[in-house]
Order: C-alpha cells, then sequence, then structure tokens
C-alpha cells in the first residue's frame, strides 16, 4: 500500500487535485457514517469506491454534492472550499442559492435514476441549462439532442422516462448531468438497479466519458468496470477508507482483512 | 382417411366454425329498468305537482337571477384563486425549514380552520367594529365600513378560510412526490424554489387537482352562504324574489338549475385540467413513439 501511495503522490504532484477530501465525519444522530475520510482525486482521474452496505459509500457522494451537510472536516472541489465562504478569519455558511450553484461543478447519477417523471427525455435534459443556466431554449435543444445521440437514445428523446427501460432511463440521467457541464461526475451504483442485460449499456456511455477525461467518482459493485477503467480504487467500510490503490492491488491483494472477505465474496 | 359415421368428441382447442355468444349482463338489465321505473315516478310526481313550470321557465332568465349567477360565478372564481394561492403559499411555509414561516402557517391553518365559516364572514363583515379605520397612518386612510364591502368581506372569508384547507391538500401533494425528483433537482444546481416550481409542484398536480376540483364544485355552493351579509348571490336573489311573489318551489328550481349547469361546466373543465397533468404518469395513454434521427 505505501508504494502504492507514493506512486500516486508522485503523480498528484503533476496533476492539481480536482477535489480534496480533509478529516471528513458525518453523523445520523449518533451514528457515525464518515469516520474522518481524507482524500485526494486528480482530474481526469476515474476512481471506484467498492465496499459492503452501509459502509458510507454513498454518503460520502452525497457529501460531495452537499446533498448531506458535513459534521466535521472540509471539501474543496476545483480549489472551492465547499458550503463556507472564508472571510478573514471567519467561516459564513453559504445560502441556498450558493449551495444550488456551488453543485454546478458535479453531476450526480442516481442508482434509482430519478428522472423527471412529466419531462420527456429531451425536456430532462434541457431542463438545467434553460431554467439553472438561462440558455437559450434553441441552444439547449441542440447541445441535448447532440448527448442524446452520445448516449445512443436519439430516438427517444420525446419518451416519458414511464416509456423506457432502466438502462435507457440511466442512459438519460448521465445525458442530464453532462449537459450542465460539470468537472465531476458522481455515480452511485448506477446500475446496481438495472436487469443483467441492460448493464452492458450504461457502462458503454460510462467507459466512452472515462475515455473523453471526465473527473469520475464511481460507487460500484461492477469489478471488471473497476479493474478495466478505474485508475484507483478506494475500499470503505465502518466510514473510514481501509484500502486504496491500483485496481489490481486492492482487487486481486487486498492487504486489509476485511477487505479481502469482501472482495472473495463478490467475485465469488 | 374416411369420415367416421359417429362424430369423434371435439377437441376443446378446436374452435373453428363455433357461434360466440356475449355474456348476458343480466343485472345490469335488471338495475336499469329498475331505476327507469324510479325516475318515471318523480319525473310523474314533479309534472303532477303544485309546481307552474312556465314560471320556472320565465325566471330562469330573469334580470335578478342572471345577476347573482353572474355574482356566484365571479365569487367562486375570485374565492377559489385566493384560496388556492393563499394554499399553495402556506403549504410550502410549513414544510419549510425556517422556523418563523412554519409557525405562521400552522397558526393560520389551525385559526381558520378551527371556526366555522358562517362565523369568520360575521367578523370580516363587522371588522368595522373593531377597526373603525384601515390602512397606512398619512398615506392612505379609508373607514372600513367602505372597504368591508358585502363583497369584499364575502371574498376575504371564503377564500381564507379556503386557503386553510388547500395548504393541506397541497402539502399532501407535494409529499407524494418522491424525494429523488428533489435530489435530482438540487443535482442540477435549482435552488429549493425552483425544484418547487419546475419539478415537485407540476408532480403534485395530479394528486392535487382531484380533491381542489372537489373544493371548486363546493365553493360554487357554499357562497350561498354570504347571503347572510348581503352579498346577492343567486340563491339570495331567489329568495328575494320568492318573497314578494310566494312562488318558492319554482326558483328553488330556477336557482337548482343554475347551479348545476355551473358545476357541469366545471366538472368537464377538471377533465382537460387532469388530463393535461397525467403527462408521464402512466395514466394517460403513451402519444405514439415519434421515430427521428
Ligand atoms: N438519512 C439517514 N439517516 C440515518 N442514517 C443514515 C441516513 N443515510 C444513511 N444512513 C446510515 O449511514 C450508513 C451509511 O449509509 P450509506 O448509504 O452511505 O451506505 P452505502 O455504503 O452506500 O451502502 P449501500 O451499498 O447499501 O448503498 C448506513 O448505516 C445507513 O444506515
Ligand atoms: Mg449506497
Amino acid at each position: 500500500m505505501n508504494n502504492t501511495l507514493a506512486i500516486q503522490n508522485a503523480a498528484q504532484s503533476e496533476v492539481k487535485p480536482l477535489v480534496r477530501v480533509r478529516r471528513v465525519s458525518k453523523y445520523f444522530g449518533d451514528f457515525r457514517a464518515l469516520n474522518e475520510v481524507s482524500l485526494d482525486i486528480p482530474a481526469g482521474s476515474v476512481t471506484c469506491i467498492v465496499g459492503p452496505s452501509g459502509s458510507g459509500k454513498s454518503t460520502l457522494l452525497r457529501c460531495l454534492n452537499q446533498l448531506e451537510k458535513i459534521n466535521a472536516g472540509a471539501i474543496a472541489i476545483d480549489g472551492e472550499l465547499l458550503g463556507f465562504r472564508l472571510q478573514g478569519d471567519a467561516l459564513h455558511e453559504l445560502t441556498d442559492a450558493e449551495i444550488a450553484r456551488q453543485r454546478l461543478n458535479t453531476g450526480m447519477v442516481f442508482q434509482r435514476f430519478n428522472l423527471f417523471g412529466h419531462l420527456t427525455a429531451l425536456e430532462n435534459i434541457i431542463e438545467g441549462p434553460v431554467t439553472v443556466l438561462r440558455q437559450p431554449r434553441k441552444q439547449a435543444i441542440e447541445i441535448g439532442e447532440a448527448l442524446l445521440a452520445r448516449v445512443g437514445l436519439s430516438a427517444k428523446r420525446n419518451s416519458y422516462p414511464i416509456e423506457l427501460s432502466g438502462g435507457q432511463q440511466q442512459r438519460v440521467a448521465i445525458a442530464r448531468a453532462l449537459a450542465m457541464k460539470p468537472k465531476l461526475m458522481l455515480f452511485d451504483e448506477p446500475t446496481s438497479a438495472l436487469d443483467p442485460e441492460l448493464v452492458g449499456e450504461v457502462l458503454t456511455v460510462m467507459r466512452e466519458l472515462a475515455g473523453s477525461g471526465m473527473t469520475m467518482i464511481v460507487v460500484t459493485h461492477e469489478m471488471g468496470f473497476a479493474r478495466e477503467v478505474g485508475n484507483e480504487v478506494i475500499f470503505m467500510d465502518h466510514g473510514e477508507i481501509i484500502e486504496r490503490g491500483l485496481p489490481r492491488a486492492v482487487l486481486d491483494n487486498p492487504t486489509n482483512a476485511r477487505a479481502r472477505d469482501f472482495v472473495n465474496a463478490v467475485i465469488k | 382417411m374416411r369420415e367416421p359415421a359417429t362424430p369423434a368428441p371435439r377437441d376443446i382447442l378446436d374452435l373453428a366454425g363455433l357461434r360466440l355468444v356475449p355474456r348476458r349482463y343480466y343485472g345490469r338489465w335488471i338495475a336499469a329498468a329498475l331505476i327507469l321505473l324510479i325516475m318515471g315516478y318523480i319525473v310523474k310526481a314533479f309534472a303532477e305537482g303544485q309546481i307552474e313550470w312556465t314560471i320556472v321557465g320565465q325566471f330562469m332568465t330573469a334580470p335578478a337571477i342572471l345577476a347573482g349567477l353572474v355574482n356566484t360565478v365571479i365569487m367562486t372564481a375570485c374565492a377559489m384563486a385566493l384560496g388556492i394561492t393563499l394554499g399553495v403559499v402556506f403549504a410550502v411555509m410549513v414544510m419549510s425549514p425556517n422556523p418563523v414561516l412554519k409557525t405562521v402557517a400552522t397558526f393560520y391553518i389551525w385559526l381558520f380552520r378551527g371556526t366555522p365559516l358562517l362565523l369568520q364572514l360575521l367578523i370580516w363583515f363587522n371588522l368595522a367594529l373593531v377597526f373603525p379605520k384601515m390602512g397606512i397612518p398619512g398615506v392612505f386612510e379609508a373607514r372600513t365600513v367602505d372597504i368591508m364591502t358585502p363583497f369584499f368581506a364575502t371574498l376575504l372569508g371564503l377564500g381564507m378560510n379556503q386557503g386553510a384547507y388547500t395548504a393541506e391538500v397541497v402539502r399532501a401533494g407535494i409529499l407524494s412526490v418522491d424525494v429523488g425528483q428533489t435530489e435530482a433537482a438540487k443535482s442540477i444546481g435549482m435552488t429549493r424554489l425552483t425544484t418547487l416550481r419546475r419539478i415537485v409542484l407540476p408532480q403534485a398536480m395530479r394528486f392535487i387537482i382531484p380533491p381542489v376540483g372537489n373544493e371548486f364544485i363546493a365553493m360554487v355552493k357554499i357562497t350561498s352562504v354570504a347571503s347572510v351579509i348581503q352579498f346577492s348571490e343567486i340563491l339570495r336573489n331567489a329568495q328575494t324574489i320568492y318573497y314578494a311573489n310566494a312562488r318558492v318551489i319554482e326558483l328553488l328550481l330556477v336557482a337548482a338549475a343554475w347551479y348545476l349547469m355551473v358545476v357541469t361546466v366545471l366538472q368537464i373543465g377538471q377533465f382537460f385540467l387532469e388530463r393535461h397533468y397525467a403527462k408521464g404518469s402512466g395514466h394517460s395513454r403513451p402519444k405514439a413513439q415519434q421515430p427521428e434521427a
């Protein structure tokens, strides 16, 4: 592990990290979902997070997108402190509108897709650009159509989510997030609500996205994807990162006993 | 192969050449016959009763009745507009993280749902007894009796009472929308209010319209309560006429016919509104796929 970290540090001194997480803790009541998590994510990298259920993977992603407020520590994305403004020696809490603006840096793809049910595929994609970014509708439609083509769904532009398969809905959800031109894409188990035969089409889109240089953090149980596309795999348990490194190192020879048990269980 | 002399037992799946006898709904026929019988009896009773039908026809378009009808329709529309506006505002306030807004809205709903409508109407109408003058001192002042006309007192009474009930309907509608929708809206940078306006409320409408349609129809008839504070809606005007000419049943039938007509129009409107907001819910017929490049 020391070895891989050394390589990582060397790499990171060249590429400035896009995401910096410092000793972040998150409590739900008395329950500690994240325990002093620290993490740097270089720009353009794909980081896969694995770990048992309840280990805090979703919570970490939701903190990065400020869907949850952290209780301790600090997160910066693209050099900007999340949730607070530094003024002299005081930290000022951001307003609802300022937090909404910070969220524009990150796109999020949910396990259950969460497409807007009353809008068609194309309307889902242009909703953010038109109402949040105030793009002219015509321009937003052009970009939206290009994104639909990119995820292979041009023919479904006028379909409502209920008329789409799970795999198609997730591809529209990815296009919707991309329409906001985020610097970082967060995926929370994007394929685990899908029938097995639909997983591939979503992973293909994600693979293409990784190839285009997008910085991605992916919570996933798809070990094949982590191995093939991931630059780094992070193993979480009980709200802590207990192992991290190159996918092969973490997935094939985990040094930590709990990680080894989990990897064996998932692969077998 | 030879045809056998006696027919072989038929294969149960061989349906060719059989005659189809549709299912008979005897229950429906019996029920329909019974209802027709009862209806006929009622119609006969009214036709032979002490009712001057020519007078009913005559008064359908009497100026006082039409004026009352216009007042009823205008009041229904205005009171519901006020009620729905207040309902949405107070529902959002009740669900707001801001404790001040939440408390104010909870108090409003408690107060207006907790007292009889008739009492509220009387208080608005007699507000001059408490505040003889209204307005901003020095800038604008007026005598309360001049402002609290029967129309304005009725509007405030009905609208504010309606707002308290509609707030609960809207709140239920908002709660029926999955939290995933709100999280997805936040994740593309929407603020709380934009999320509500663009994502949550349009989807809540499907759950809000049927009960609000119900209340709209109820409001048409509740306006008649305002006759106690001299608002001249249709029933009050009908009463004024029959106090003079003693044609009680005839004028009540005139009013009933107009109420039914207004309510029918509203029901048709509700049908189209519901169809509009059923978009993407799976309760509307999906439109034909447009194959496009
Ligand atoms: N809103 C909440 N209120 C209370 N506890 C919560 C809440 N959200 C998460 N938790 C708890 O925090 C812990 C971490 O949850 P989290 O969803 O991050 O796990 P996860 O690693 O994503 O698991 P899974 O693989 O099942 O999705 C869990 O024990 C969960 O019960
Ligand atoms: Mg999770």
